[in-house]
């Protein structure tokens, strides 16, 4: 077992005055092995990303464990602690132009990415231009640049490209490729799923599309209100839902050949 | 009977490193009652072109030429001012793809309604007031929603609030931009509901929906337009389209697409390779030919025109010219 959560949730307090508690993570319960691809599914605000944030450890939970290699991670505190687990754990983003300097070369991306590794024997560049070929960018078009110079998808592959560098064992994908178009979406998450046959890479895949959870995934978590209401194989999940929600979802997802009752 | 006629559409951006062509000689018309999805990737000028076909063209986009007729109105040749009192709103209505963001944070959902009305009618507050609470009933929306702020509102609400207060005095067109790309999927179907009702209580007689996303298209469109790179490359009936998709370009959006079906399934799903061309210098001939498995030495040497290929399908392909085969 690579990863292993146990019980966790998350409550936020807001308001000065009077305080309010919102539970964004309700007891939720995971585990990935090493080389799995599991998606949680959910719609906007059902704590999906929050908890991707709790295992990344950007947030501290509320309560709950959170077991990597056997290790609690919740406990890390010193800072060459937490260097280790973020080069065993990597997370990519729905906007990738947020995790640019606009000022700054896109290289630079990368070159920080040593820094993760520490490993000084390397040929960065020919490193860089290696990986950068690996998820199917040409180097000669895309090093030297600046962000906003690159488009959606390249942005994102250049994200996946510092992946293939640091071969972390488990990646947390939020949302990373609702930001960029359908016709080259699947070519994106193939590139996550090669790292896995590569390198045994784990991915827990965040999304609120169904659709693409369905053929990318070993298993898929339903997330609602917090909750993870349903899980299983996509078969199961697409073929026989059990949950009044995960019917729902799949009743609202818009098909290509059904057309839905009433339109 | 053709609502709307688009010919030979040029609309440019002038910029400081030359011209975006954006959208590059379309030919489009409408008929009274239909529904068209136009369809593409980011960048294919599709948003550009509703635009356009709205009239609403503003520096650095130019309109370097066609013409644009609208339920018999040349709106190509009026100026703003015109357009702004006697067309839009009025017949034809445009909700842009930052709709979400068209409502005043300071202002309640009524307060911008009447913002719209007057500039159109001079109408009391309280005739606006039951004319809104009207519509508002008539599409199931919640008629408390016009005294709230929009804050108050969820994001599918207020793109249903948006689009009842741009339809409100009955445009023959209705042009929607991407109205659901940000909502859920629960949300989205509520929206594009609202839609269908809107067509079929003949508040709108036609709609342009423009979106990224077939399965969409599948659910609301007679008809759907496949724009790449600035050119209209596909236009025909949504089956059609669907299950006998004649451009390679059209066929690659739909083996992209993927929704959890088993027609899907077994057909598996391929991504386009490449990316979309700059439209500063877009390739030569027909401008997919460097990302298409089917291109022939005719394809970089020469455009292909639209041409008519049976079953009221356009599509502009070499294989489908006579030059081509």
């Amino acid at each position: 077992m690579l990863l292993e959560v146990n019980n966790l949730t998350k409550i936020f307090m807001v308001g000065l005055l009077r305080k309010k508690e919102i539970v964004a993570v309700k007891g939720v319960s995971l585990q990935v092995n090493p080389g799995e691809f599991i998606s949680l599914v959910g719609e906007s605000g059902s704590g999906k990303t929050t908890t991707a944030k709790m295992i990344l450890k950007l947030i501290p939970p509320t309560s709950g464990e959170i077991l990597f290699d056997g290790k609690d991670i919740t406990k890390l505190k010193k800072h060459e602690e937490l260097r280790d687990y973020w080069s065993k754990v990597h997370g990519i983003f729905q906007d990738p132009y947020a995790s640019f300097n606009p000022l700054q070369r896109v290289d630079r991306v990368l070159y920080q990415a040593f820094e993760l590794i520490g490993d000084k024997d390397i040929d960065r560049a020919r490193a860089v231009r290696e990986v950068l070929r690996e998820v199917g960018l040409s180097p000669e078009e895309v090093l030297g640049k600046y962000p906003h110079e690159l488009s959606g998808g390249q942005r994102q592959r250049f994200m996946v490209a510092r992946c293939y560098l640091i071969k972390p064992k488990l990646i947390l994908a939020d949302e990373p490729v609702s930001m960029i178009d359908a016709s080259t979406r699947k070519g994106v998450l193939q590139l996550f799923s090669n790292l896995r046959d590569e390198y045994k890479t784990s991915v827990i895949f965040i999304t609120h599309d169904l659709g693409l959870a369905y053929y990318v995934s070993d298993e898929i978590l339903i997330m609602y209100k917090g909750v993870i209401v349903e899980r299983g194989s996509p078969e199961e999940i697409i073929e026989h839902a059990q949950s009044e929600y995960t019917k729902r979802l799949k009743a609202d997802v818009p098909l290509l050949y059904r057309k839905w009752e009433g339109f | 009977m053709v609502l709307l006629q688009a010919e030979n559409i040029r609309a440019y951006y002038f910029v400081s490193q030359g011209k975006v062509k954006a959208v590059d000689g379309v030919n489009l018309f409408l008929e009274k009652g239909m529904t068209l999805g136009l369809a593409g990737e980011s960048g294919c000028g599709k948003s550009t072109l509703v635009n356009t076909l709205f009239g609403f063209v503003k520096p650095p986009l130019h309109l370097v030429e066609g013409t644009i007729t609208l339920d018999g109105q040349k709106i190509s040749d009026m100026d703003r001012d015109t357009l702004k009192k006697s067309v839009w709103g009025v017949t034809v209505s445009l909700v842009p793809q930052s709709a979400l963001n068209a409502l005043m944070p300071t202002k309640k959902v009524l307060d911008f309604i009447k913002d719209v009305v007057l500039q159109h009618q001079a109408l009391s507050d309280s005739d606006i007031l039951s004319m809104a609470r009207k519509r508002f009933e008539e599409l199931n929306l919640d008629v408390e929603a016009l005294y709230m702020h929009p804050h108050e509102l969820s994001g599918g609400m207020k793109q249903r609030a948006v689009i009842a207060t741009s339809t409100l005095l009955n445009p023959k067109l209705l042009i929607v931009d991407e109205p659901t790309s940000a909502l859920d999927v629960s949300t989205q179907k509520q929206v594009l509901k609202m839609l269908m009702d809107l067509k079929k209580a003949s508040i709108i007689q036609s709609m342009i929906f423009v979106t990224h996303d077939i399965a969409v298209l599948r659910q609301i469109a007679d008809l759907i337009g496949v724009m790449y790179a600035g050119k209209l490359v596909e236009l025909s009936s949504t089956d059609n389209v669907l299950y006998d998709p004649k451009h390679p370009y059209t066929t690659g959006l739909i083996n992209a697409v993927v929704t959890p079906e088993p027609e899907v399934r077994r057909r598996g799903i391929v991504s386009i390779a490449g990316e979309p061309p700059n439209l500063l210098k877009p390739p030569s001939g027909c401008r997919f030919h460097p990302r298409c498995k089917f291109a022939m030495d005719i394809c970089s040497r020469e455009e292909p025109p639209l041409l008519e290929v049976g079953d009221n399908t356009l599509v502009a392909c070499h294989l489908f010219s006579s030059k081509g085969r």
